[in-house]
């Protein structure tokens, strides 16, 4: 056991994959000397090499392009893409191309490759360092996309997406970076494309993911104050997502709220909310709500707060569902 | 692997142009001596003025940050020469593209450091009215800018093709358009695409390249094994080096470039030689990534020292100028932090504004149910700080 922040466990994660498998590799802008912009594979070119971690040139298409080839020829690589908003010159590779080669081959072709994206707001920076964009990426299929929310999944889930035969998006929370948590070592909290309960409830349910969990158990701890028992769910995978966790927890409690940093318009809720009403509909005792971000671009950092669903905002979702 | 040490770094052939050297001495450039027979010593001293302005402000933008003011601040420290030298020759009409740290570029286009600072401080992801400057906003998701300036680059020939074709000629000059994008920006594949459509059109547009070195911590020969002016000739248009510390090299390569562009005779690209004296932002430690004497080796070329030196020399100019210069930048540095403390918050509100040029029924939507949400918070305004308050206005 040891009790890492959410990066240190990533950086952890990954240098225990490059030690068990010499076809890991990383590659992305600024990871190698600095050891990335937030310093989550600081150390790692030290100990491994440059030939195993890769000071890319500065060209997110390139990067991703290339980790098609090297996996084509029997490589692990583990793209860093530095920011949310600067992954969208390497989409083309990233739908058109890595999430297609399995199916175009007929099976033929696996494409084990990661592609670590820190994703996110409410961190004070400017324009498209902020974004949550994994809807755009959920909607292409052959794309596994999966979030940690705490230390022990930041490490697991990093190494379970290498090992992963699939290609696997991994959104980071660049804000909880610095969460501090226990990390077992010794075994893997289980399937990484698997929605956990992390505290139970009987009355409703919230569904929340990477960044946005501990602000759901915020506003469960302040329901409990009211006398309101609410059950959370961290999604940590959102393709696939686990329907079968969400539909159990709302069987039992009726109600449920979902809370992502993204917009709401078009975002993973929508597909959670249809799913829950096809699935158990007799067991909802008020209409599934959605709190997320406007259909606004990603506003100044003077005023992300009011753009970013807080803990206020869940509140008063959750007072919703119980008024109606 | 490490790109770093590959084989392949390949001396150029490609002249490097210099007409002040390390001195401040003028030398003599076959190609660019002629463009600068008319500078004045008002012309110089005005470049020096503009030089010295960027880099005052620059140095409260990081103080600014330090005092937690700014959300950021992106240095622009020992570029002056590079931006100042290839904004001066342009006119008004020529429309500029800059990517994120062509302060120097933009004040020298007549926006205000104030302004500029209300990006910094998080208030706008704009600042400035890009047509009142004939200046694009600053963009960050590198390279972005460089296909926007060709194509405006191929309107503005478009409109010139259009009057003649119906027998009105504009008697205006040609108008050119400047890209700037840095050496790490040069690899993404729609600088690439920038560079054939600007060929394949004759498009009046000049790639202005500031090699400043470094791309965060990731140094220049990983991007490349040649200067990037030598990757012109591949696209079939010219490429020109010259040494970016150097004012009257950049001022005359630009004149050089602009006048082909306006012949009508397609782009040009400059790559100006330069250093970025500080980190790659506020955020960043370069003592990570790049030795000390490397930045002391740059230290010595201080573009700025350069020119002064050059005044002081050539020209007599005493120091009583160099004072009083020095003197009206730490008034405007005082004005400006005085202003940026002054700025009026933004509303969250006025977000839902400008999504749309016309109406959008979830925007309103939202923009609804923000209020009314809003509202309930009226008899507990703390919740949400002080923007709240102003929100029902
Ligand atoms: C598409 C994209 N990828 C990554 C980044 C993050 N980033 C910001 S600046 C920078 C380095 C840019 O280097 P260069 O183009 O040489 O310009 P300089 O910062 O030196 O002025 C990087 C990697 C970005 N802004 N956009
Ligand atoms: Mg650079």
């Amino acid at each position: 056991m040891s009790r890492l922040t959410i990066a240190k466990a990533i950086t952890a994660g990954l240098a225990r994959a490059m030690d068990e498998d010499p076809k890991v590799m990383l590659m992305g802008e600024d990871i190698g000397s600095l050891g990335g912009v937030y310093r989550v594979t600081e150390g790692l070119k030290a100990r491994f090499g440059a030939h195993r971690v890769l000071d890319s040139p500065l060209g997110e298409a390139g990067i991703v392009g290339t980790a098609v080839g090297l996996a084509q020829r029997g490589y692990r690589p583990v793209c860093e893409i530095q920011f949310d908003g600067f992954v969208f010159p390497a989409f083309n590779q990233i739908t058109t191309q890595v999430a297609k080669l399995h199916a175009r081959s007929e099976g033929r072709m696996k494409m084990p490759m990661t592609i670590r994206i820190p994703y996110g707001g409410v961190i004070g920076s400017v324009e498209h360092h902020s974004e949550s964009p994994e809807a755009l990426f959920a909607h292409t299929a052959g794309l596994r996309i999966i979030t940690p929310s705490n230390a022990n999944d930041a490490y697991w889930m990093e190494q379970q997406a290498i090992a992963c035969d699939d290609p696997v998006i991994i959104f980071e929370p660049k804000r909880r970076y610095w969460l501090k948590g226990e990390v077992d070592e010794s075994a893997p909290p289980g399937d990484p494309f698997s929605a956990s309960v992390i505290r139970e409830g009987r009355d409703a349910t919230i569904v929340a993911w990477g960044p946005l969990v501990p602000v759901a158990l915020a506003a469960a701890n302040a329901a409990a104050e009211d006398g309101r028992s609410v059950e959370v769910v961290d999604l940590r995978s959102i393709s696939p997502i686990d329907i079968d966790t969400i539909t159990a927890s709302v069987r039992k409690t009726g109600r449920l709220v979902i809370a992502h940093e993204a917009p709401t318009f078009g975002g993973i809720g929508g597909e959670i909310a249809a799913r829950v009403t096809e699935q158990a509909f007799y067991s909802l005792e008020a209409p599934v709500l959605r709190v997320g971000a406007f259909h606004l671009p990603y506003p100044p950092a003077a005023v992300e707060e009011h753009y970013v669903p807080d803990l206020d905002r869940v509140l008063d979702a959750l007072d919703r569902t119980f008024a109606y | 692997m490490e790109s770093r040490s590959h084989a392949g770094v390949v001396e150029s052939t490609l002249p490097k142009h210099q007409l002040l050297d390390e001195r401040g001495a003028v030398t003599e450039d076959d190609l660019l001596s002629p463009y600068t027979q008319d500078i004045t010593v008002d012309d110089l001293q005005h470049l020096y003025r503009s030089m010295t302005k960027a880099r005052r402000v620059d140095e409260e933008g990081t103080s600014l940050q330090r005092q937690g003011q700014l959300v950021l601040w992106v240095p622009l420290k020992g570029q002056e020469a590079a931006q100042i030298g290839s904004t001066w020759p342009t006119r008004p009409t020529d429309r500029l593209y800059p990517s994120y740290r062509e302060h120097a570029v933009a004040f020298e286009r007549g926006v205000e450091p104030s302004e500029l600072m209300r990006y910094f401080r998080g208030h706008t992801a704009g600042g400035w009215d890009p047509e009142k400057h004939n200046l694009n906003l600053y963009t960050v998701v590198l390279g972005s800018q460089a296909p926007h300036a060709v194509g405006y680059a191929m309107g503005t020939a478009l409109d010139r093709k259009a009057a003649e074709d119906a027998g009105t000629p504009l008697e205006t000059e040609p108008e050119a358009v400047v890209a700037y994008f840095g050496d790490g920006a040069s690899t993404e594949g729609e600088v690439h695409e920038s560079m054939v459509f600007a060929a394949s059109y004759d498009a009046p547009v000049l790639f202005f390249i500031q090699n400043n070195q470094w791309a965060i911590s990731v140094p220049f020969a990983t991007q490349s094994r040649v200067p990037l002016a030598t990757r012109a000739a591949g696209y079939g248009f010219e490429g020109l080096r010259v040494d970016g510390n150097d004012i009257l090299a950049v001022v005359a390569a630009t004149r050089y470039a602009l006048a082909k562009i306006r012949r009508g005779e397609g782009p040009v690209l400059i790559e100006a030689e330069t250093y970025r004296m500080g980190a790659h932002t506020t955020a960043d430690d370069p003592t990570k990534y790049r030795k000390r004497e490397e930045e002391d080796q740059w230290g010595l070329l201080d573009p700025i020292e350069r020119l002064k030196e050059h005044l002081r020399t050539a020209h007599g100019v005493a120091d009583s100028f160099f004072e009083t210069v020095a003197q009206e930048n730490d008034d405007l540095a005082r004005r400006m932090r005085a202003d940026v403390l002054a700025m009026t918050p933004p509303e969250f509100v006025d977000r839902f504004e400008h999504v749309y040029a016309e109406p959008h029924a979830l925007v309103a939507a939202e923009r609804a149910e923000y209020l009314e949400y809003q509202a309930g918070f009226e008899d507990a305004s703390d919740v949400h700080g002080t923007a709240a308050e102003g929100v029902g206005a």
